[in-house]
């Protein structure tokens, strides 16, 4: 069984960072895993994305061009990505920002107004942890357990206090139909 | 009763130097220096690309031949590895002050605790005579064959002008070897820059102002007489920063 | 004891060369290769090591070269365009039969080129890279567990043949993360009698050197080098052998190139097609003599590269031009994909469609 996803938005919407976290998540379950950011200019400001795989064999190209699994946090990632998603793939999208539905009908998509919900949890920027909680319900590639676990290898120490809202915002996205 | 003999930090081979040339009498202050501070056994050389490039036979220390004009660089490897070690480059002006300009200011500006030795005859000698960036204008070359035209070739760098205007060296003098008054104030003046690397207090360079008989064209006398009278107008003998002796006043 | 744990592949070679016992680095800032060089500046402070940024990558490999010829083992780094700038180095380093390590997280080139990965450096790493005759130990690693594993080596290679080796990875490389084994702390003890340490008064002294004004004198070290060369062309060449039992066409590809390459030779397998792949994992020396086996049964051969074919000379040459040699190919920081190069393995005489 492999999944491969790919996460793409905005720079600074954490989807380095929530790949990381699907990546260590893998890696605790005894999987094999990839994670490969785009680099460069456009990761100040620009756009950015991130290919995890996750797999049960060892792991081919780390590129992923084709995801069974596609988390977009903005518009233009939807746009660009949206007809390389495999036939009976998923497709995320955070609906507060982006208006338009999937196009296609060979794929499943789930809408999550991940930014709205941030904000209303107080935790404007963790968009991205809640998209991560509906993965955890809907594409079930990894588990719902040792969040903890999984988030103290991707929040630096010095950011230790961030844990526990990190771990509602992972909650908030997995419990929201 | 020995009334001459050699330094013990000088090998025995041959120098392959012109006639009236004055790296022999440099490569002697130097050994002179290393003896009078008792460390030739931990002192690593570092030669340079230009007529000293055979340095590594005639001192009898380690001895290192760098790339042209990285002799600093790589005496900072050197002295970064083994901090204990006393590392010297001894660098010509085609070297120092032109492609390795980059390694000496940066090396002097991170204060490396290194000793650079650096002969300006205003002449590369061992490619056979031409412009070097401290050729005095006006001067012939193979390569100014007109005279050094400023209009064309720019002007003569001044090092120890430049350099002390860092922060970062110890230590920063232009001596001259054209007759013994010079002399034995050069030695001094080197000694000092080893003795100051012994202390741990940085970098230190000492150049010294020299001539070349061949490629100027000259007599060895009319040489020496060259630098008196040209050379030491342009670039004037001194101490252009000490910053221990600064501190302690 | 150790675990895996998830590492960039910039920093699994900074680490991998700590453990290797390096405790000198001296580099300038490049991408893709950045993180290795702030590992280094973390970490070097607070175990006594040097971090050292230089003020050009021509001052950073010399200040290797300074290291080196004190007996240390020395690394720095790098991406192609500052790597152009180290080769006057490199073949100070090489001529003067110094051990140390260079690492080139490639980009896109000529040129300024770009700052995606990229395979183009090839001939530079593996045919010399700067003027005079001599060889760098090539590895080139495909997963971030390479990165660690291959630098490690690539320090005891070094001594053990006293000559500069090089990792040759690229920007996809250096930037991914995969669960890596950290290698345990070197052992390693070469004796290094030539090393310039001060005679202590005890010895005659020491010179590192590569000037040799008698041609006489010049041509034996030449000669005495690549005896030396020769040995490790016998003994130290490293590929993978995949899927090549019954192969009909052969892939060869390294580095990331490889990774893409054995999805597709996964792919074209499941349609039938006797494909198989040997991933070069020592550059220089390079695998001839499995390509030389494997030209007695293919049909034909396969160059997966992300340049514009240079390694695909050094298949030809190794298999006397035999069979076919075909390029399948992206270059200036594109990535060759799975399906192009299935197509290319197709296109070989392998479509039964």
């Amino acid at each position: 069984m492999t999944t491969q996803v790919l996460l793409a938005g905005f720079g600074g919407q954490g989807v380095l960072f929530a790949g990381k976290f699907l990546a260590y998540k893998g890696l605790f379950e005894g999987k094999q895993v990839s994670w490969l950011p785009s680099y460069g200019p456009e990761m100040r400001g620009g756009t950015a994305n991130c290919s995890v795989i996750l797999s049960d064999e060892p792991i081919g190209s780390p590129i992923v061009s084709n995801p069974d699994v596609l988390i977009a946090m903005n518009l233009p990632s939807l746009d660009k990505y949206e007809s390389a998603v495999v036939p009976g793939g998923v497709i995320l999208a955070d609906s507060t920002l982006i208006e338009r539905k999937v196009t296609r009908d060979d794929v499943t998509a789930f809408y999550v107004p991940a930014t709205k919900m941030a904000k209303d949890i107080d935790a404007p920027t963790l968009a991205n942890m809640i998209l991560i909680g509906k993965f955890l319900r809907e594409v079930g590639a990894v588990g719902y357990d040792n969040l903890e676990e999984t988030l103290k290898k991707v929040i630096s120490a010095r950011h230790r206090d961030l844990l526990a809202i990190n771990r509602g915002a992972i909650d908030a996205g997995y419990n929201f139909v | 009763m020995i009334v001459f003999e050699k330094p013990k930090s000088l090998t025995d081979a041959e120098f392959h130097y012109c006639p009236g040339c004055t790296h022999g009498i440099i490569h002697r202050l130097v050994a002179q220096a290393i003896d009078a501070l008792g460390i030739e056994g931990k002192t690593i050389g570092v030669a340079p690309v230009g007529c000293a490039v055979m340095a590594y036979d005639y001192f009898a220390c380690d001895m290192v031949e760098a790339a042209h004009g990285r002799a600093p660089a790589m005496a900072t490897g050197i002295k970064r590895s083994l901090p204990d070690n006393i590392v010297f480059t001894y660098q010509g002006d085609g070297d120092l002050a032109s492609i390795g300009m980059a390694e000496t200011v940066h090396s002097a500006a991170r204060g490396e605790n290194i000793t650079v030795i650096f002969v300006n005859n205003a002449i590369y000698g061992m490619t056979g005579g031409q412009m070097a960036p401290t050729s005095l204008p006006g001067q012939v070359t193979q390569t100014s064959p007109y005279g050094r035209d400023v209009k064309v070739a720019g002007y003569p760098v001044r090092i120890c002008e430049m350099l002390s205007t860092l922060d970062g060296p110890e230590f920063i003098a232009r001596v001259a070897v054209n007759n013994v008054k010079n002399v034995k104030n050069a030695q001094k003046v080197i000694e000092k820059a080893f003795r100051n690397q012994v202390e741990g207090k940085g970098f230190s360079l000492v150049e010294v102002v020299s001539s070349c008989p061949t490629n100027w064209g000259m007599t060895p006398e009319n040489a020496l007489k060259w630098v008196e009278e040209k050379m030491i107008p342009y670039y004037p003998l001194g101490v252009y920063k000490d910053r221990s002796a600064k501190e302690e006043n | 004891m150790s675990e895996k744990v998830l590492m960039k592949g910039n920093e699994a070679i900074a680490e991998s060369a700590i453990r290797a016992g390096c405790l000198h680095y001296f580099g300038y800032p490049i991408t893709p290769q950045t993180e290795l060089a702030a590992y280094m500046a973390k970490r070097m402070p607070k175990i006594g090591g040097v971090f050292l940024q230089a003020e050009s990558e021509i001052a950073a490999i010399n200040m290797v070269y300074g290291v080196a010829a004190t007996g240390k083992r020395v690394m720095t780094s790098s991406s192609s365009p500052g790597v152009s700038l180290k080769q006057e180095g490199i073949s100070y380093i090489a001529g003067s039969d110094l051990p140390a390590l260079i690492i080139n997280v490639q980009r896109g080139g000529p040129g300024l080129g770009g700052i995606q990965p990229s395979q183009s450096d090839y001939f530079q790493a593996t045919k010399g890279g700067g003027h005079g005759d001599y060889h760098l130990i090539v590895l080139a690693p495909d997963s971030v567990q390479e990165m660690a594993d291959l630098t490690a080596l690539c320090f005891d290679l070094a001594d053990q043949y006293r000559m500069p080796a090089m990792l040759l990875a690229d920007g996809t490389l250096g930037q991914m993360m995969e669960p890596v084994l950290l290698p345990e702390p070197s052992t390693s003890t070469v004796e290094k009698p030539w090393a310039v340490t001060g005679t202590q008064c005890k010895r005659p002294h020491n010179i590192v050197n590569s000037l040799y004004l008698k041609p006489e004198v010049l041509e034996k070290t030449n000669f005495d080098r690549f005896a030396r060369y020769k040995q490790i062309e016998e003994n130290e060449v490293k590929y993978e052998s995949f899927m090549m039992e019954d192969a009909e066409y052969c892939v060869v590809a390294f580095g990331i190139a490889a990774r893409v390459s054995k999805n597709a030779v996964i792919a074209a397998r499941k349609e039938g097609i006797k494909v198989g792949m040997i991933r070069p994992i020592t550059l220089w020396p390079f695998p001839k003599k499995p390509l030389r086996e494997a030209a007695e049964r293919v049909k034909g051969f396969l160059s997966v590269e992300l340049s514009m074919g240079q390694m695909i000379e050094d298949v030809r040459l190794a298999t006397d031009c035999r069979r076919p040699v075909k390029l399948c190919n992206r270059a200036g920081g594109m990535i060759v994909s799975p399906e192009e190069v299935l197509a290319s393995i197709k296109s070989l005489g392998g479509d039964k469609s």
